[in-house]
């Protein structure tokens, strides 16, 4: 089959993008979308032209490198899918295609489709850990889960930080994620001593990094290739409200 | 920092904020559309109500002590609602500098898309329905409006087609600010346990009460069953 790309090419973080057509000519429908993007790649390197720059690691849908927006929605038609498990047989021979990388303040342009996600990294870094002793491993059946909450914590855990909700969203709001991150582990017994602390810390760390404020679009939802609920959004904001009723866990300890 | 200084100092805070404000809003204007249905009893049941108005709460309460508390707890609540929503909007408009050439709202919808510019016509129309019912400034002849007189001047006053048609889109306004409002609000503080469902079906009750409700009033006017 044939397809026609139009690509956002951008050399750096600082210079102008501009849309470029590119002509992808008997490719397979049984290709995914990033193969695709190789063949085209082999065809511009072997006319001494810059490749497409794109990001990719696993390539089968649980690393998060991937994610671009096709067409208009972020990792493009397929729900639940990431770029790099979409499979050229979803779209129709002669399609026009274009590609946008994640547009938002928090994520520059580094190149071509390839964003700068480190501030999803530093949400992270502000509570999405649990303080645990060191040393011998603890017994497997220590602590006892109910299988509801093992399994919602599971639910939230699927979030592999792709940042396609983030793009999705019309208010370039990281809601979606930090709501996956805090919940998985504010679900289970080990996120306990931290769960107040973890959501206040990670919340700042979302409006410190610039991104809008969520206004329930559902949008996320939809673009997420983990299909990750916004119940989560619902349980976030419940827990950052009764986190501020709460003193910081320093605090608690030193007993004021 | 207190928790409510707290709360308001982040992006969620503020949107509690609008939720909680929100169902204050809500809460007044369904009881308002309950109230106004009145006008159907005609002129002494409904000036009386407006009478009543005034003297709730009388004798504990002076005369109008009840109402301007009323109304002094709603414009506050306007007040933080419209900030946190102007606040909130300029950090998401700030948040995407570059626009994209194609996107597609896959799940959101209209009402959904239309809350700020909903919202800024819902806000044109509160300014302009008191200065037209409560202070009777605009919309009537010089001398039209009698204070005393708030059936008179609701017949009157909707006898003007364009000032009816004026609040029929205000209301239509009103019923998708709602349609999504009061949907966002059991989101926006964290009350989800009965699933999705259950919240969109009170969004849609409170929207279309609201909406019939009103909009039944000028055009009953407009069509000779209230005069
Ligand atoms: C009678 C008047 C109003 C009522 C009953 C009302 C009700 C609500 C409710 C229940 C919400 C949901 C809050 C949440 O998501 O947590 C909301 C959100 C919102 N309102 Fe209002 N509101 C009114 C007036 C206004 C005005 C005057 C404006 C702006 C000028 C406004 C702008 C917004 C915006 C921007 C949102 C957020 C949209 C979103 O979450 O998707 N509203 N409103
Ligand atoms: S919530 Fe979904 S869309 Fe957002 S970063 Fe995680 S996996 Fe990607
Ligand atoms: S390359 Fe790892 S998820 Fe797509």
């Amino acid at each position: 089959m044939n397809l026609i790309l139009k690509v956002w090419r951008q050399k750096g973080a600082g210079s102008p993008g501009r849309f470029v057509s590119y002509q992808a000519t008997n490719v397979s429908p049984d290709m995914s979308f990033l193969e695709m993007l190789d063949v085209v790649n082999e065809g511009l390197i072997a006319r001494g032209e810059a490749p497409i720059a794109f990001e990719h690691d696993c390539r089968e849908g649980i690393c998060g490198s991937c994610g671009f927006v096709i067409n208009g929605v972020p990792h493009g038609p397929r729900r639940g899918t990431t770029v790099c498990q979409l499979h050229l047989r979803t779209f129709e021979d002669g399609d026009v295609l274009t590609l946008e990388p994640w547009r938002a303040r928090a994520f520059p342009v580094l190149k071509d489709l390839v964003v700068d996600r480190a501030a999803l990294d530093r949400i992270i870094q502000a509570g999405g850990f649990i303080s645990a002793p060191t040393g011998s491993a603890p017994d497997a059946n220590a602590l006892l889960i109910p299988k509801d909450d093992a399994e919602r914590a599971f639910d939230a855990a699927a979030c592999i930080g792709c940042g396609a909700c983030v793009a999705a969203c019309p208010n370039a709001s990281a809601m979606l994620f930090t709501a996956a991150k805090v919940s998985h582990l504010g679900l289970l017994p080990q996120g306990q001593p931290e769960r107040w602390d973890r959501a206040r810390d990670m919340v700042r760390a979302m409006d410190r990094e610039l991104f809008g404020s969520c206004t329930n679009m559902r949008e996320c939802e939809a673009a997420c290739p983990k299909e990750i609920s916004i119940a989560f959004i619902a349980r976030l904001n419940r827990d950052l409200v009764k986190a501020s009723f709460q003193p910081r866990r320093a605090a608690a300890a030193a007993g004021v | 920092m207190s928790a409510v200084a707290a709360l308001w100092s982040t992006s969620i805070g503020k949107k509690a904020v609008m939720a909680v404000t929100g169902i204050a809003l809500v809460g007044f204007v369904i009881l308002h559309m309950a109230g106004n249905l009145k006008i159907y009893l005609g002129p002494e049941h409904f000036d009386a109500y407006a009478r009543g108005l005034r003297a709730l709460g009388e004798p504990i309460l002076v005369h109008g002590q009840a109402l301007w508390s009323m109304r002094l707890i709603l414009l506050a609540a306007v007040v933080l609602h419209v900030v946190a929503a102007v606040q909130l909007t300029q950090a998401s408009w700030a948040a995407r500098p570059v626009a994209y050439t194609e996107k597609e709202a896959v799940a959101a919808d209209y009402a959904a898309r239309t809350m700020r510019w909903g919202g800024v016509i819902v806000l044109l129309f509160i300014v302009y329905h008191l200065l037209h019912f409560t202070v009777g400034v605009v919309g009537y002849a010089p001398g039209q409006f009698q204070e005393a007189s708030v059936y008179r001047n609701v017949v009157n006053g909707f006898r003007v087609w364009y000032v009816s048609a004026f609040y029929v889109v205000a209301q239509a306004a009103l019923g998708l600010h709602l349609y999504h409002g009061v949907w966002s609000m059991f989101q926006t503080l964290g009350m989800n346990a009965r699933g999705n469902g259950f919240y969109r079906g009170l969004a849609v009750v409170a929207a279309v009460l609201v909406v019939v409700g009103n909009v039944s009033i000028p055009l009953a006017v407009l069509g000779g069953l209230v005069n």
